[in-house]
């Protein structure tokens, strides 16, 4: 490759194609890893690794769940901290499995980080759930939700706080029964093509199976696919009953918003829907019934004055990521209060013996022994004509189970659940 | 009844290819111009969106998607003028790294200005829904962007083939030195150039706001996409570009039908045959700058 001197007259030169081509392709693909952030770590705090996704599909629920923790953490050191230190959080994009297992080992080696905490994505929280095992610490795995992780990869290190994907095809579903919108009716559903999706979708089926509906078709759809235009025209074509989303993240708000621009005829419902997700969709756009662990105009005391200290803060509502991280740290930090220690064992002790939580709820939470899950209510919910605001969408059904019900009932069972601690 | 969808799903590739080719357009010109990988071509498609829908919020839909782009321009041309134009002459890896890091600090910027969170969008109620002729449906809003790139691409072909701008800047990607000799300056067309790429770029961004999820990152995702439209089509070639992005679009569209698993690599299985048989891309023209 030939230069020429800055001086020089001639006003444009070009570089060598190749050269130009090999860099900027390599670059286009370092664009999507990322980098990590910087942390500053302080000697006599309880040090807290975190981990959750902020860049990817997964990203813009990430950022909620960390200014959550952040909200969580400034609580509890502004009343004196935890056994007299403070909580110190070290957050991070966990952006793949491989990375989130890496990131982790060195929050334990490095940054003394005493337990880890995080995760929205199923695949990287079982990453994080093996490196946790491997060291015997502490894992709150937050948001993922598939089942297979409290099930068949379950370990005794790890506590899963969010509503498993059974327990939200329950939610939804037991709205769908009440409207006769199952029995002899043919499901087509988009699952996301990763760990979570296939086991909501595994959950779904079970649900269909048991009460008479009929699985006519499924897409497994890529997590970075943004076009659903070509997946509509084929769902058109079988002409079903019902259009079932088992997506995640961005992929629910691109279904969403496409859905209403084809205006195809059959009713949307879905498995799975993070309030960013549907916020992000627009006006006009969702439709259906959804469910959902926890959404910022919930009738409870506590849960209000929450939603009301946070939007002061940040001029926004609540997420549902953001309030999981807070009642998660708060989980944490009530454990390492009663037990008096900071130490894995200790509190493994002391989730499993049953104790309970106040997680801004009509009803107080427990993990349940034998695979840690955290047992809690959930919501169906439909969209709401004309809301207050724009944050204003969701109307909550009935709560699930209802109130005279035991929490534990829709749960897999004991028979269900292959776990073994 | 299997034509007609064949004739759906094709269709729904042409504006998904469409949707491509304005943003690969720009990055096709800026390259095969001033031979410069814009890697933040990907930032002012988002900044288009983004724009798109602050300025729709306050005026209406439509002055957003008219507007976008001529504030998105502007930015364009502060680019070229305090960036990008120090640049042509420098060993590529520079230019590379500037794009590169402009990319980063642009999303940092939209976050900041912004927030993480997408931003909602919808399109005007009377533009949604489907156009149906007998078994025949189609979204009206695609029917309609198709018929804006047209013009677009249209507008671009004139502008290059049949004004005097045009043939300087044709001239200008083939033997920049004896343009120069003639005693024409080719900075004021690199300007022109650049505020027409990003331009159209920022109209991508603009009228696929209410179809796809506005976020910061919107912009990495698609770069990679335009940069793979460009290589297939070819540098300097027009028509090389906008055959590539169709022809990638479709592709994908069908795949999705015949075989959903391998949508995704669709694109880089055609770039790499391409690639085998043309390595000027497609219509890629011989460009004496480039080959040495």
């Amino acid at each position: 490759m030939d230069r020429i001197s800055p001086g020089s007259r001639t006003p444009i030169l070009a570089p060598t194609r190749r050269t130009a081509l090999k860099i900027g392709g390599g670059l286009a693909a370092g664009a999507v890893l990322g980098f990590p952030a910087i942390v500053r770590a302080q000697s006599d705090a309880i040090r807290i690794g975190h981990l959750t996704p902020r860049t990817g599909f997964l990203g813009a629920l990430g950022d909620y769940a960390v200014l959550g923790i952040q909200m969580a953490a400034e609580e509890i050191n502004a009343a004196g901290g935890v056994l007299g230190r403070r909580i110190e959080v070290i957050s991070e994009d966990s952006i793949n499995p491989d990375t989130a297992a890496t990131k982790a080992q060195r929050m334990l080696d490095r940054d003394g980080a005493q337990v880890l905490m995080g995760e929205i994505s199923s695949a990287s929280a079982l990453a994080i759930s093996q490196t946790a095992a491997r060291n015997k610490r502490v894992f709150l795995s937050t948001g993922a939700r598939s089942d297979t992780l409290r099930g068949r990869s379950c370990n005794r290190y790890m506590f899963s706080i969010d509503i498993p994907n059974t327990m939200m095809v329950n939610a939804v579903g037991s709205a769908l029964l009440r409207d006769g919108m199952v029995k002899g009716k043919g499901f087509y559903t988009l699952t996301a093509d990763y760990v979570f999706g296939h086991d909501l979708r595994r959950a779904a089926k079970t649900f269909f199976d048991r009460n008479g509906g009929m699985l006519i078709g499924d897409e497994l759809v890529a997590t970075d696919v943004t076009d659903f235009s070509p997946y509509l025209l084929k769902i058109r074509q079988v002409r079903p009953d019902i259009v079932c989303s088992n997506l995640a993240g961005n992929q629910v708000t691109n279904l969403i918003k496409q859905y209403a621009e084809y205006g195809l005829k059959a009713p949307i419902v879905g498995f799975n829907l993070n309030t960013a997700d549907a916020w992000a969709a627009g006006s006009g756009n969702l439709s259906g019934i959804w469910p959902t662990v926890w959404y910022h105009t919930l009738d409870v005391p506590a849960s209000k004055a929450f939603v009301a200290t946070f939007t002061k803060k940040h001029g926004k509502p609540p997420e549902n990521h953001a309030w999981i991280e807070y009642i998660s740290l708060k989980i944490l930090a009530q454990a390492m209060a009663e037990t008096k220690s900071t130490d894995s064992e200790a509190l493994i002790a002391y989730f499993e013996k049953g104790a309970e939580f106040d997680i801004l709820k009509a009803r107080k939470a427990r993990f349940r022994d034998w695979d840690h899950q955290l047992i809690q209510e959930a919501y169906p919910f439909s969209v709401k004509a004309k809301g207050a605001d724009k944050w204003d969408l969701m109307e909550l059904g009935t709560v699930v189970p209802a109130p005279d019900v035991a929490m534990e009932t829709l749960y897999p069972t004991r028979e269900q659940n292959p776990c073994s601690l | 009844m299997q034509i007609v969808f064949l004739l759906e799903q094709v269709l729904n590739g042409l504006v998904l290819g469409g949707y491509y080719l304005l943003i690969a357009l720009g990055l096709s010109l800026i390259f095969s111009v001033g031979g410069v990988v814009n890697l933040a071509h990907g930032a002012f498609y988002a900044l288009g969106a983004y724009a798109a829908i602050t300025v729709g919020e306050q005026f209406g839909f439509l002055t957003g998607v008219v507007l976008s782009p001529v504030l998105v321009g502007v930015l364009g041309v502060l680019f070229e003028r305090f960036l990008l134009r120090r640049f042509y002459a420098a060993d590529p890896i520079l230019s590379l790294l500037l794009t590169f890091g402009l990319a980063m600090v642009a999303e940092q910027v939209i976050r900041i200005l912004w927030g993480a969170a997408p931003l909602p969008a919808s399109m005007p109620p009377a533009l949604k829904g489907p156009v149906i002729i007998g078994d025949f449906l189609f979204s009206r809003y695609r029917l309609m962007l198709l018929g804006i790139v047209a013009a677009v691409l249209a507008g671009v072909w004139l502008l290059l083939h049949r004004t005097s701008f045009g043939r300087v800047v044709r001239a200008g990607m083939q033997r920049p030195d004896m343009v120069a000799a003639l005693g024409i300056r080719l900075q004021p067309y690199m300007t022109t150039i650049v505020v027409l790429g990003v331009g159209t770029a920022a109209l991508a961004g603009a009228l696929f706001a209410p179809v796809t999820v506005v976020h910061p990152a919107m912009g990495v995702e698609i770069i990679t996409i335009a940069f793979v439209v460009v290589v297939i089509g070819g540098l300097g070639s027009f028509w090389g570009v906008v055959l590539a992005a169709l022809l990638v679009g479709v592709v994908r569209g069908v795949t999705i039908h015949f075989l959903p698993a391998a949508s995704e690599a669709s694109m880089y299985v055609l770039m790499f045959l391409v690639l085998m048989f043309r390595p000027r891309g497609l219509l890629g023209e011989r460009i004496e700058k480039f080959e040495r």
